[in-house]
């Protein structure tokens, strides 16, 4: 669950509750979203695709394909020559799919090579996406198939590694809304190690996406069926702050090393009853390198503090939590100590990283 | 030709379950090879009484197995030596982390793999995330089930090619209802245990990851070929990981590779007895800290003992000695005396160590699911 649906004690606030039961609701009645996710073309997306619909016309279901691409190869043209089509109307040399005539003829499943299509000027929708998005409205399921480079958000990246990228796309909450993403996984085939190394990196972004994606699925069922568990299938850091804790090396290694997890960095504070101005200054010093480390920032509240932090972090799946250590002698060594030795017997199921100051 | 053939490929098809289609992509592959005139032959095969996946070994060679008796039972597995005096160009050996039956020249499938590897053989494996070794611990706090059959995390490093072969948790167990996968009643014993959706879930996400951490640690070191530096990359951290005889050290050691291996950094273990020949041990404890070293060294992780009176001195010394930037340390210990002075002894670490970062680490040897 993102940070923001969660209230000061870590838990749904009502507006994420509303959310779940609205999402609940459309789930009911709309058709299932099916997308094929591959790092390039050739990976054999649209075989493996086509010849899941193959199989499951071959099990009883009603399925017609809206879109296949102009040029298939052999194995492909098979398998959609043997389906039953409604070709896609070609406007200004664009293909765009028939949604009226699919709606009027009202299959189970409807199939769509390329999802990233601009519709052209004068379509009742600007994108191909849209269309899919009234046929699944209407109830119909769609397999779908798209490559990383269309997803509207990773066009940066992909520029970045390959020096171009396409002009349309799919946003990627459209992908998060899909009720199955697969990964299409081959290994890159190049011609120069370039150009492997390119593809190598296309890869592991599609990859990681679709982990991702799963991650949030995987988030979404437990939390319907009430379970809470750390799975920790992917890695949540949490950097503890405290007003004197030198968070500036704690959150420049918790950035590291999510990096290398490619995981998530969670920064988080409890205010403290009766803070001093010091204090009040320290705190939003920390909060200010903490979202300059692309941390997800959050401030709790208690006069438990421990209480609080280890909520937050079985709410939040947190896998290693970052604490500094106060070596300084007076009172507030005792209590730190204190405090520190609770935190680690309590911290069960969490990595507890105590860092020297 | 003279001299001795380059070392073969390994190309292993990843999967998170049994009946993702792990080994019929393998036999895709392998026909594909076959088709354009490479001399493919299977090594070994697991049919699991699968027709799809049966007809695909159609027209290609295969190696007989050979037959092991082990305490009145017939036992079949890969001929080794056989698929080496055939010496195909590429061998196809299904299930990778398969443990041989007591007797065998080599305790593990993998071990076969790699004699086939070192004699130039290219070879196409499979095997599921769950049998990763640093995974271990992982897979039985999410799904309650102990996977015995490991697969050290380097063995998989060595792969020329890890390809994750997917399949949606769904789709999969429609595969199991219809009956493609296992038998009737092992399918309802199997819905019953691993197969349910949310771990399929978990497991297929790190399946995922899996795949991209091997391309990247790959598409790393062909950068580090390609520049020509043949100098050992220096890390830029050192863990050492503090043993001792409770089973949470298996937990701490497999935790402690896996966290080296994504910071590429170094790992050391000890253990740190106030004698040098763990007299004051008893023979148990004794035993289990061998075997804990042992598991250390069988997964490339340094290890020795040490001795001093101060044990929190003793191993805060020598991590400094070693430039160490992180020591690892098991959170709980049995009994409520040990556990005081286990908390004691954490507490002198972390003050003696004010250079180091500890960890204390979760004890992931034990299960919590807690429904809210």
């Amino acid at each position: 669950m993102p940070a923001d649906e969660l209230d000061r004690t870590g838990r749904r606030s009502p507006e994420a509750l509303l959310k779940h039961v609205q999402a609940a609701e459309r789930a009911a009645s709309r058709g299932t979203l099916k997308v094929f996710l591959g790092y390039t073309s050739g990976v054999g997306k649209s075989f493996r695709m086509f010849d899941e619909a193959r199989r499951r016309h071959e099990r009883g279901q009603d399925v017609v394909v809206a879109a296949a691409q102009p040029t298939m190869p052999p194995d492909v043209a098979e398998i959609v020559s043997a389906l039953e089509s409604i070709p896609a109307r070609v406007t200004d040399g664009i293909p765009v799919i028939d949604t009226d005539a699919v709606l009027a003829r009202r299959p189970q499943l409807c199939v769509v090579d390329g999802l990233a299509y601009d519709n052209p000027p004068g379509s009742s929708r600007a994108k191909r996406y849209l269309d899919v998005e009234v046929l699944l409205h209407a109830g119909i399921g769609v397999l779908a198939s798209l490559n990383l480079e269309y997803i509207e958000e990773q066009h940066e990246f992909v520029r970045g590694v390959t020096g171009t990228a396409p002009a349309e796309g799919v946003p990627q909450a459209f992908i998060d809304g899909a009720d199955e993403v697969v990964i299409v996984d081959a290994p890159p085939e190049a011609a120069t190690s370039a150009h492997a190394q390119q593809l190598s990196l296309l890869r592991q972004r599609a990859l990681l996406l679709t982990a991702d994606v799963v991650d949030r699925q995987l988030e979404a069922f437990l939390e319907m069926h009430g379970v809470r568990q750390t799975w920790g299938t992917q890695e949540r850091i949490a950097v503890c702050m405290t007003p004197r804790a030198n968070a500036t090396a704690m959150l420049a290694s918790g950035r590291r090393n999510a990096d290398r997890f490619h995981g998530e960095l969670f920064a988080i504070c409890v205010n403290q009853p009766n803070p001093t101005p010091e204090d009040k200054s320290a705190l939003a010093r920390n909060v200010t390198l903490a979202r300059a480390q692309q941390a997800h920032v959050d401030i709790l509240e208690g006069k438990d503090p421990i209480g609080a932090i280890l909520e937050y972090a079985r709410t939040n799946g947190i896998t290693q939590l970052f604490v500094g250590h106060n070596l300084r002698k007076g009172w507030r060594t005792r209590l730190t100590g204190s405090l520190l030795d609770r935190l680690i017997d309590e911290a069960e199921g969490l990595d507890v990283r105590v860092f020297p100051h | 030709m003279a001299g001795v053939a380059p070392r073969g490929r390994l190309k292993v098809f990843l999967g998170y379950a049994a009946g993702v289609g792990k080994t019929y992509q393998m036999l895709t592959e392998a026909q594909d090879l076959h088709a354009h005139g490479v001399d493919v032959v299977i090594a070994y095969f697991e049919p699991h009484g699968r027709q799809e996946t049966i007809a695909m070994t159609d027209g290609l060679e295969s190696v007989p197995r050979r037959a092991m008796d082990y305490r009145g039972s017939t036992f079949e597995e890969m001929d080794t030596d056989a698929v080496l005096r055939r010496r195909p160009h590429v061998a196809v050996v299904d299930e990778f982390p398969h443990t041989n039956v007591p007797g065998s020249a080599r305790a593990k499938r993998y071990e076969d793999v790699h004699l086939l590897l070192e004699a130039g053989i290219d070879v196409l494996t499979t095997m599921n995330v769950q049998h990763l070794e640093s995974l271990n611990d992982q897979i039985w706090q999410s799904t309650g089930v102990r996977v015995r059959e490991t697969i050290p995390d380097w063995v998989l490093k060595q792969a020329d090619e890890v390809v994750m072969v997917d399949l949606t948790p769904r789709a999969l167990l429609n595969r199991l209802e219809r009956g493609v996968v296992y038998s009737p009643e092992r399918a309802t014993a199997a819905l019953q245990n691993f197969f349910k959706e949310p771990t399929l879930v978990a497991l297929r996400e790190l399946a995922m990851r899996q795949t991209a951490y091997a391309a990247e640690t790959r598409q790393q070191d062909e950068t580090r070929q390609a520049a020509r530096t043949d100098m050992a990359v220096r890390a830029d951290e050192r863990l050492l990981l503090m043993i001792d005889p409770s089973p949470a050290s298996a937990a701490l050691i497999r935790r402690g590779r896996r966290v080296a291996d994504y910071l590429q950094a170094e790992c050391l273990a000890v253990y740190v007895s106030r004698t040098a020949d763990l007299s004051d041990l008893t023979p148990d404890e004794r035993d289990s800290v061998e075997r804990q070293l042992n598991f250390a060294r069988g997964l490339r992780i340094e290890s020795r003992i040490l001795d001093g009176e101060d044990i929190a001195q003793t191993l805060v010394a020598f991590a400094r000695l070693h430039d160490v930037t992180q020591i690892f340390v098991t959170r709980r210990t049995e009994g409520r005396m040990a556990a005081l002075l286990k908390r004691g002894l954490v507490q002198r670490i972390v003050g003696l160590a004010h250079d180091m970062q500890v960890t204390i680490v979760a004890d992931r040897s034990r299960r919590q699911t807690t429904r809210a």
